[in-house]
């Protein structure tokens, strides 16, 4: 019995101190945190978010305030951005913008992500004919190049933002149905859970506390890198008149509506322009650096 | 191959089936009556009730669907309801327009996208893959709409090195052949016509170019470097084979499957493009047609639009797929 006892401290003190349990957050956060460029991303996309935030108490004026005397004015100390045709400033509506592009972009894709997600989890679990017209639908919609299905659905429900916004989240379901689908039946086959079935468990608590938990991962990388789309397709579709109307300063609407200006007045195109560029850059290279940590299969 | 390429098409069927269905629902599922909302507000009973007759919105749904799919069959497209002209003849100049621009954007694009994939692979971590993969990253996040609005402010504005918008030279227009003008020109051996038409054609798809470009070549490089790392290359290496047979000749073969896919999901993409590309260059494809029927509300040439684009699109994806097979024939037996 001493003997044992002793084993036991000897077991106890062979295990070195410094190999303490790291938990997975925090793992991935340092692994994520050595990735220079993710790093990048993450600061820009945090950096919008804020502007967002805080919008209405630094920008200098209001997103809607015309000034006709100081139409299409260059950059300057008073306009840092200049202003536009009908004298608004470029500089506040660029920041009240980065409120329309990350909601647009967010909640579409959440849209997206939680049809998806759902489409596909029944089709990956239930399989046979279920499997059968999910899947094709997925097809159909994917046999459109993605801005002509969206054009689709606003020319059904008429062109706002909040249709904008709609439309860009049914064309993301199918990808996110398709990713989903395909870890749920590899999950399926995983030991745990026929054990789970041969309990007795029923399929829901099967589905959203084993099989779902477990499939995530991919569906948050891929999400990080849909919002990067969805904010380019909200700007396109305001582009061609088919997202949000005046005098919302969204960033696509601003192109479009300075596009006849490129002559005497490109300022008013040059930064509205910039803005999307840069906060799209921040979510793709987020969404690269958080794919190498979260799902380092998904690589290329 | 003949069995694959049967089962293959076959395939197409619910698709092809599937996408009538959501064209079809773009005039039936608009909420309240579609000739009002097509009409707009101000609309009297009798234009309305007209338009209800025209496009035979007062049967029900599911047989309006059969006669829209009969009438597809037979190739008629519907009548444009700004310019009372049929679709199906009305359409073929735009879409010559747009078949000149995406193909001179993807030869673009795949020349210098798998090229410049290639030479970062090869001189991986070299300065040229640093800025190469640079200008990818930036590439892939750029709004083509911007990057066309800028090109034409740089090149066309600031430094007057070509022209704004357009395809031809107004004053000296193309008497058009095939609506191809590059070929027209050619084949009329006016040369000095050509030219103008190949400065017109170089902001537009070079524009449409860049994302596929910048996908293509991040694709390019990650296979190609895979690829390089495998036991055959060094053995052709080893037996002293110049570096450039091994990159080009050998590396590049096995290297070129998943960057197909890409070619073809890209030219999706490409024709997705278009539609914002011609808008900005004043370009007359299917893009600019369907942007001017969106603005009109002319939504029988909206529904070609989309169809026709979407077709294409499932045409060159089925393309991708046989090529695949021709290229390495072991798919065909995983498949």
């Amino acid at each position: 019995m001493a003997e044992l006892a002793k084993n036991t401290a000897d077991i106890q003190t062979t295990i070195p101190a410094e190999e303490k349990f790291i938990p997975p957050w925090k793992e991935a956060w340092r692994s994520f945190y050595k990735n220079r460029l993710a790093v990048i991303g993450l600061a820009i996309v945090i950096f919008f978010i804020i502007i967002a935030i805080i919008a209405p108490w630094i920008a200098p004026y209001g997103f809607k305030e015309q000034v006709m005397s100081e139409r299409m004015q260059a950059p300057s100390s008073k306009h840092w951005f200049g202003t536009d045709d009908f004298g608004r400033d470029i500089f506040s509506r660029v920041l009240y913008g980065a409120r329309i592009s990350l909601w647009v972009g967010f909640f579409s894709v959440l849209g997206s992500v939680v049809v998806g997600t759902f489409l596909g989890i029944v089709a990956g679990y239930y399989g046979r004919w279920v499997d059968t017209i999910i899947s094709r639908m997925f097809d159909i919609m994917l046999a459109f190049p993605s801005i002509l299905l969206a054009i689709a659905v606003v020319a059904i429900l008429g062109p706002s933002l909040q249709n904008a916004l709609i439309a860009i989240a049914v064309i993301n379901v199918p990808n996110f149905g398709r990713l989903v689908r395909s870890k749920v039946l590899s999950v399926k086959q995983e030991e745990y859970i026929m054990s789970a079935r041969a309990i007795g468990m029923k399929d829901s608590r099967i589905l959203f506390r084993h099989i779902l938990p477990n499939s995530i991962s991919p569906v948050i990388v891929q999400a990080t890198l849909a919002i990067a789309t969805a904010i380019i397709e909200a700007a396109a579709l305001g582009f061609l008149g088919l997202g949000a109307q005046p005098p919302t300063p969204e960033w696509g609407k601003m192109l479009a509506d300075s596009k006849n200006y490129i002559t005497n007045a490109p300022w008013t195109l040059f930064f509205p322009g910039m803005a999307i560029m840069l906060t799209v850059l921040g979510f793709n290279l987020m969404g690269d650096g958080l794919r190498d940590v979260l799902d380092p299969k998904m690589k290329n | 191959m003949l069995t694959y390429t049967v089962r293959r098409i076959l395939s197409l069927i619910p698709v092809l089936i599937g996408m009538t269905l959501i064209v079809f629902a773009i005039i039936h599922a608009i909420p309240g009556n579609p000739a009002q909302v097509i009409l707009g507000q101000r609309a009297t009973k009798e234009t309305i009730a007209a338009l209800t007759k025209q496009l035979g919105l007062e049967q029900p749904w599911y047989i309006q669907y059969f006669d829209y799919i009969s009438a597809l069959l037979h190739g008629d497209l519907g009548i444009s309801l700004r310019t009372r002209g049929p679709i199906n003849q009305e359409v073929w100049p735009y879409l010559a327009a747009t078949m000149e621009l995406t193909v001179v954007a993807i030869i673009i694009a795949v020349i210098i996208g798998v090229n410049a994939g290639i030479i970062s692979a090869w001189f991986s971590k070299s300065w040229f893959d640093y800025a190469a993969m640079v200008f990818a990253l930036v590439g892939v996040s750029m709004p083509i709409f911007w990057l066309g609005l800028m090109g034409q402010w740089v090149f066309s504005i600031e430094l007057g090195w070509l022209p704004t918008t357009g395809r031809e030279n107004p004053r000296d227009p193309v008497t058009s052949i095939t609506n191809i003008y590059l070929l027209d020109t050619l084949l009329q051996g006016r040369f000095d016509q050509f030219k103008i038409v190949f400065q017109h054609l170089i902001l537009p798809s070079a524009a449409l170019a860049t994302i596929p470009m910048a996908i293509i070549a991040r694709m390019t490089r990650a296979t190609m470097l895979e690829v390089m790392r495998s036991d055959y290359v060094r053995t052709a290496r080893a037996k002293g084979l110049r570096m450039f047979w091994v990159v080009y000749k050998h590396s590049l073969k096995n290297a070129i499957i998943p960057v197909l896919t890409v070619i073809g999901l890209q030219t999706g993409l490409l024709l997705g493009g278009a539609i914002l590309t011609e808008t900005i260059f004043g370009w007359p494809g299917i893009g600019r047609y369907l942007y001017d029927a969106i603005n009109f509300r002319d939504y029988p040439v909206i529904q070609s639009g989309i169809l026709i684009i979407a077709a294409i699109f499932v045409l060159i994806n089925l393309i991708v797929d046989l090529l695949y097979v021709l290229i390495d024939p072991r798919i065909k037996f995983t498949k």
